[in-house]
C-alpha cells in the first residue's frame, strides 16, 4: 500500500506574514484559526467538514480549535515528534490518515508568533536537563550556534565559501523582490552581504532566516473527492520522515559520523522519498528547501541528490537555483530568508501555488515540487507534490 | 589576522543538572580529570553518556580517564549577544573537539585563551578546567602549542 497520488491538497489558507511581534493583538490560536478558515473557503468546503488535524513540532490544542471553530467531530489528531523537521512530513501524516480511512478532510496547520520567545534563543526556554548540559555548558544558546559548527566543517571538508552561502541569500532575495507576500523586498548585493555583521561566524546576518509571525494551513482530502472540489487538486505524490539513526539528536549531540556531520541529515529521507515516487531529483521542477540557514540549503541540495556530496557550493554558484535561468528554481517565494518564517509552512504554500500555476514567480509548466522540512534532530522530512 | 582573545560563554546560561549516567563526567571534571564512558562489554566509547551502548545494548560502563589532548573538529565564533546575558561574553568560541584516545568521540565545548585568528580546523588542543562559583567545573580547551 502506498499513499502515492491518493490524496490531494484542495485548500490553502494563510494569514499575512508579519515581522516578529507585529501580529499583536491577535493570539497564535487566532492566527491558526484564520488560516484554517481561509483554507476551507479556498477549497469550497465548510470548516465543519474538517474531521482531522495533522501537526508537527508539538502542534496545537485540537480541543480548543474545534471548540472555537464549531467542528462537530474529530476523527484524527496527531503530530509528528521533534520540531521544525516535521513540517513537510505533517502533510504525509495527513495523507496517511485519509488513505487509511481514519479521516476524510484533514487540515495540516502551522503557525508562529515570536513576540514572547524568539526561536533563535529557543533552547534557553528548555528546562536544564542532564542531556542539555553537554551543549549548554559551551554556550550553544540557539540553533544558529549549532548550525555554524556544521557549516564550518563543510567549508573545511569541501572548500565551501561564504560567497556560496551568499548566493543562497542573494538568489532568495531576488525571488522575494517580486513576491507580494514577502516581508523583505529590497535588493541585496554581495558587497552588502560581505559587510553584514557576523552573528556566529561563519554565518552573518543574511545567512539567518527572518523572525516572523503568521500561520499557514492546507486541507487534504481523497483524490476522488478532490476532483469534485473548487480548486485544481495538488496531489500528495510522496512523503517521508525520520532519518538515519546515526543522525539522531544531531545538533544536540554532534557525534554523527564524519560523512554525515556536515550534512542536513536528510539523505536517508531523500532516498526513501524518491523510492516512493515516480521521479528522482532530475524530475523535480521547483524546490522549496527549508532555509533557516543558507548553509543548510546547500547541504540539502546535496542530500536530495541535485549535486554530489560537497558540490553544493559550486552548484549554487553556477546559478542553478536562480528563478531566472536556473535548472532548479529554489524558494521562489523568497523563502524563510526573505519571504517569511512560518516554520516551514510557507514552503508548502509556495509549492501548492506553483503546481496550481498561480505563483507570483511561476516556473512554467511545473509538475513536480519538492518541499523539505527543517534540518534538525530526528525527524526530518520531505514531500513531493504533483499537479 | 583577528587578534581578539576568545572569551568564555556566560555562566548564568548554564545550570548543571545530572543523572546517574552523566554525573561521573562532571564529578571527574570537578577533580580536574576528563573522563569518558566506555562500554564495559564491547569497548566502544560514547559521548554524551547514555543508558545503553548503541553497539551492543549493554548497560555496563567503565569511566576512562583520557589525556585531554584532542583535535579541533569544528568551531564557530559567537559575535552577537542574542540574549542579554551574553553581552559581556562575546566573542566566545564554540567548538567540537575530537578525542583520539577515546575512540574519536567528540565533545561540544569552547576554545578559550586563544587568539581568534589562530584557530584552524584540525589544530591540536588540550583540556583545561574552568571552575565556577557554584563548584561546577567545565572542561574547555586551549590550543596546544606543545603538540608536535
Ligand atoms: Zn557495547
Amino acid at each position: 500500500m502506498t499513499i502515492r497520488d491518493r490524496t490531494a491538497i484542495v485548500g490553502l489558507g494563510a494569514t499575512p506574514y508579519y515581522k516578529r511581534g507585529r501580529s499583536a493583538p491577535q493570539t497564535l490560536d487566532e492566527l491558526v484559526g484564520k488560516a484554517i478558515i481561509a483554507a476551507a473557503a479556498d477549497a469550497g468546503l465548510e470548516v465543519t467538514d474538517i474531521d482531522g488535524f495533522a501537526y508537527f513540532a508539538g502542534g496545537f490544542d485540537t480541543g480548543a480549535l474545534v471548540e472555537t471553530l464549531g467542528i462537530p467531530e474529530v476523527r484524527y489528531t496527531a503530530t509528528l515528534t521533534g520540531s521544525g523537521g516535521g513540517s513537510a512530513g505533517a502533510v504525509g501524516l495527513a495523507a496517511s490518515a485519509i488513505v487509511s480511512g481514519m479521516a476524510d478532510v484533514v487540515v495540516c496547520v502551522g503557525g508562529v508568533q515570536q513576540s514572547t520567545l524568539r526561536y533563535g534563543a529557543m533552547p534557553t526556554s528548555y528546562a536544564p536537563s542532564p542531556e542539555s548540559a553537554f551543549y549548554q555548558s559551551a554556550g550553544l544558546v540557539g540553533p544558529g550556534h549549532m548550525f555554524a559548527l556544521l557549516a564550518r566543517r563543510h567549508m573545511h571538508l569541501y572548500g565551501t565559501t561564504r560567497e556560496h552561502f551568499a548566493e543562497v541569500a542573494l538568489s532568495t532575495r531576488a525571488n522575494a523582490m517580486t513576491h507580494p507576500a514577502a516581508l523583505i523586498r529590497k535588493p541585496l548585493t554581495l558587497d552588502e552581504y560581505m559587510a553584514a555583521p557576523l552573528i556566529a561566524d561563519p554565518h552573518c546576518l543574511f545567512d539567518f532566516c527572518l523572525e516572523s509571525d503568521g500561520a499557514v494551513a492546507v486541507i487534504l482530502t481523497s483524490a476522488e473527492r478532490a476532483r469534485d472540489l473548487k480548486r485544481k487538486p495538488v496531489y500528495v505524490h510522496a512523503s517521508a520522515h525520520g532519518g538515519a539513526g546515526e543522525w539522531g539528536r544531531s545538533l544536540y549531540w554532534m557525534n554523527m559520523p564524519d560523512e554525515t556531520f556536515a550534512s542536513s541529515g536528510h539523505a536517508a529521507v531523500a532516498k526513501r522519498l524518491y523510492a516512493a515516487s515516480d521521479v528522482g531529483p532530475g524530475g523535480i521542477d521547483v524546490a522549496q528547501i527549508y532555509d533557516h540557514f543558507t548553509s543548510q540549503v546547500i547541504m540539502q541540495l546535496e542530500d536530495y541528490g541535485f549535486c554530489g556530496k560537497g558540490e553544493g557550493g559550486p552548484f549554487v554558484a553556477s546559478g542553478a537555483i536562480r528563478f531566472d535561468g536556473g535548472s532548479l528554481p529554489v524558494n521562489t517565494d523568497g523563502g524563510q530568508l526573505s519571504g517569511g518564517y512560518i516554520w516551514g509552512m510557507s514552503h508548502i504554500r509556495e509549492a501548492v501555488e506553483q503546481l496550481r500555476g498561480c505563483a507570483a514567480n511561476q516556473v512554467p509548466g511545473a509538475e513536480f515540487a519538492l518541499v523539505t522540512g527543517g534540518p534538525s534532530n530526528i525527524p526530518v522530512s520531505g514531500l513531493i507534490l504533483r499537479r | 589576522m583577528d587578534q581578539r582573545m576568545a572569551k568564555r560563554p556566560p555562566e548564568s546560561l548554564f545550570h548543571l543538572v545530572t543523572d546517574a549516567w552523566t554525573k561521573p563526567f562532571w564529578d571527574a571534571a570537578a577533580e580536574g580529570r576528563l573522563a569518558i564512558p566506555r562500554c564495559a562489554d564491547c569497548g566502544a566509547f560514547r559521548m554524551p553518556p547514555t543508558p545503553f551502548c548503541p553497539h551492543c545494548r549493554s548497560q555496563g560502563l567503565d569511566w576512562v580517564a583520557v589525556s585531554g589532548r584532542g583535535t579541533l573538529y569544528s568551531y564557530s565564533v559567537v559575535e552577537r549577544a542574542i540574549v542579554p546575558d551574553m553581552a559581556q561574553a562575546v566573542p566566545y568560541v564554540t567548538a567540537v573537539v575530537e578525542l583520539p584516545d577515546a575512540g574519536g568521540v567528540r565533545l561540544i565545548t569552547n576554545i578559550v585563551d586563544a587568539q581568534i585568528g589562530d584557530l584552524t580546523v584540525g589544530a591540536p588542543v588540550r583540556a583545561v578546567f574552568d571552575r565556577r562559583a557554584d563548584g561546577v567545573a567545565v572542561p574547555r580547551f586551549v590550543l596546544d602549542d606543545a603538540a608536535p
